[in-house]
């Protein structure tokens, strides 16, 4: 059936007023300062070890992003970590507080389609993590200016940016995930919980989970080679589907140049290889399919959350 | 005479096996107050929001202002201010902020929408509070607000749901005031209620709900004495053995039950001089005779007991 009128109408104002108090609450004053301490203790704890080795590598102050300083993880991996939290504490409540407030009916009585809210919203999450997420990127390349002395060149600065793109999509599929779980919970510390536990399961439990279910689908038979391969390459495709594998995948072709392939290499590939970074260009290339991944599987759990919204009864 | 401005033709709404409204008929016309009336759960909402738009009607079609509310939804609701039951503002902005947000979603320009909105909240006398925060209003107050918001929109027809609900006496008397002055300046009101008591004075019609469908639509007064027709009720405190006997003998008595301290009468025409004669003559002690006001609730009760005892 045709319906009248821009579905999209509206969505503007929505995402200026939801953009406005995600800026301006004090749920985002908290994250950014856990976000910006993490980051900066990373970088801070890492710059010994990169200094040792500036006179050997070009691409040093890519360095910065990936080495682990121990006790304390990466940048990247920090990372990885932090986005999904921040990205599940904007989304949780997005469209339940709204029932919760009573002001949904009151809202959708307003010339505005639903389809307006919610990408409004989606939107509006999405805008305040790339804001966070680029002050960071732009915070840690100044320090590491300040503290390295001396500035990054022009392909480090482009796969920073790479890099950069990759993280948003990354925090594109936890937002997305939060708000599907926003509208089918009616409870917004049940919304919540569900998504740290999808979070939990991706970060924690699913290499054991893959250990555990590759063996079955593809049992590796020590004296057939192709066996150890099929079992290689279930694997990988398992891990993959977790969106933080393709985050770590993705931060690792663009960080370091000197990564030629995220998936199994043979030895006779290998032959008569010259062992030289990658160009730009087949970085990219390299990690094309894993941020394209990162993008659909954002626009796919939109898509199921707008699907269960458009079919939500208004009155609660 | 002018087409209606609401007008609805078998709207039908199912929840999977309950029928929560059922081949419901309903015009309004243009400057009307407008009553739905019913116990809760009788359909009342459901029918709001399909004349919103909010909700598909199963079967049936409506028009609102001349706009398919399925179809044409944007319009629909850029005429139609609703105030929904228990109506909710975002706490942490300020009464004009709340309402500045609903301004722009209807795509008005923010100098157009303060002028507005400065008038309407004068209107309903919140022009002190609407720069505090929504947090600290009390309930009439969100409900005076959700009214402005009304008034902001320029809107022709006004949709209330439950709109005394939660009121105190002093808040709710207001409030019906402020509904009267509306309907003065030819604003349409739809509105819903459980109190039939309360609405009774502010209607011009009423649609009397029950379980999905409208029993009774008709003008307060006419409803009162096609189905009362005419009977009155009179309220006796009296004391003694065997009365009820006894009034219940009395010429045009039609019905007798027992009450506190004494009795309810229903009979037609009056019937209190006849009745106190025949509480004394029993040797009964009669300390009271009082005629009852004919209600919308006589009304309710007496019809739908017709329609379930024929059912």
């Amino acid at each position: 059936m045709r319906r009248d009128g821009f579905a999209l109408s509206g969505a503007g104002v929505v995402m200026m007023k939801e953009l406005a108090d995600n800026l301006s609450s004090v749920r985002m004053r908290l994250l950014e300062l856990l976000v910006f301490v993490a980051g900066a203790g990373a970088v801070y704890a890492t710059i010994g070890e990169v200094r040792s080795v500036v006179s050997e590598d070009p691409f040093v102050f890519l360095r910065l992003f990936t080495t682990p300083k121990a006790p304390l993880p990466s940048f990247v991996a920090f990372l990885g970590f932090l986005i999904p939290i921040v990205a599940i504490a904007l989304g949780f409540d997005s469209v339940n507080s709204e029932f919760n407030h009573r002001t949904m009916s009151r809202l959708l009585a307003q010339p505005i389609y639903r389809d307006a809210l919610l990408f409004g919203k989606f939107l509006a999450g999405l805008a305040t993590l790339a804001i966070t997420l680029t002050a960071l990127w732009l915070f840690v390349i100044g320090l590491g200016v300040l503290l390295l002395g001396l500035p990054p060149s022009g392909e480090e600065v482009l796969r920073g940016f790479a890099f950069l793109l990759a993280a948003i999509a990354y925090s594109g599929v936890w937002l997305a995930l939060a708000l599907l779980f926003s509208v089918v919970f009616r409870s917004a510390a049940t919304a919540a919980l569900a998504a740290l536990s999808v979070w939990l399961l991706f970060a924690f439990f699913w290499s054991m989970l893959v250990s555990l279910i590759a063996p079955i689908v593809a049992p590796a038979d020590p004296d057939n080679v192709m066996s150890l391969l099929h079992n290689a390459n279930v694997t990988e495709a398992l891990s993959r589907l977790s969106p933080n594998t393709l985050f770590a995948e993705t931060a690792l072709a663009a960080l370091n140049p000197s990564t030629r392939s995220l998936g199994v290499v043979l030895s006779s590939q290998l032959q008569g290889a010259i062992s030289a970074p990658l160009p730009f260009a087949e970085s990219v290339a390299l990690i094309w399919p894993q941020v394209t991944g990162l993008i659909a599987a954002a626009i796919g759990l939109f898509t199921i959350a707008y699907i269960a919204f458009q079919r939500q009864e208004v009155r609660a | 005479m002018s087409e209606p401005i609401i007008r609805a033709e078998a709207l039908t709404k199912r929840y999977g096996s309950a029928l929560a409204v059922d081949r419901l008929d309903l015009t309004v016309e243009a400057g009307e107050v407008f009553g739905l009336l019913g116990p809760n759960g009788a359909g009342k909402t459901t029918t709001i929001l399909m004349l919103l738009g909010l909700t598909e009607p199963t079967s049936g079609r409506a028009v609102v202002a001349g706009f398919d509310p399925l179809r044409q939804p944007l319009e629909v609701k850029r005429c139609v201010g609703y105030m929904p039951d228990s109506v909710g503002f975002y706490d942490h902005l300020s009464g004009v902020a709340n309402m500045r947000y609903s301004a722009a979603l209807c795509g008005m320009k923010p100098a157009d929408a303060d002028a507005r909105i400065d008038a309407a909240l004068r209107r309903v006398r919140l022009e002190a509070a609407g720069a505090k925060p929504v947090r600290g209003y009390s309930r009439g107050m969100r409900q005076r607000l959700a009214i402005a918001e009304i008034l902001m929109k320029g809107a022709a027809i006004a949709i209330l749901d439950e709109p005394t609900g939660g009121l105190d006496p002093q808040s709710t008397r207001e409030f019906l005031d402020l509904i009267h002055s509306l309907k003065h300046e030819g604003m349409t009101i739809l509105l819903s209620s459980h109190l039939l008591e309360l609405v009774q004075s502010i209607c011009d019609r009423v649609a009397l709900f029950h379980r999905g469908r409208i029993g009774l639509t008709g003008r307060v007064d006419d409803l009162l004495s096609d189905v009362l027709g005419g009977t009155q009720v009179i309220r006796i405190e009296a004391r003694g053995a065997g009365l009820a006997d006894a009034i219940g003998r009395v010429a045009g008595v039609k019905r007798v039950s027992e009450a506190t301290n004494g009795f309810r009468v229903e009979a037609r025409g009056d019937a209190r001089a006849a009745v106190a004669r025949a509480i004394v003559e029993a040797g009964g002690e009669l300390m009271s005779v009082e005629a009852g006001h004919a209600s919308l609730e006589e009304v309710y009760t007496r019809y739908f007991e017709g329609v379930r005892d024929a059912a």
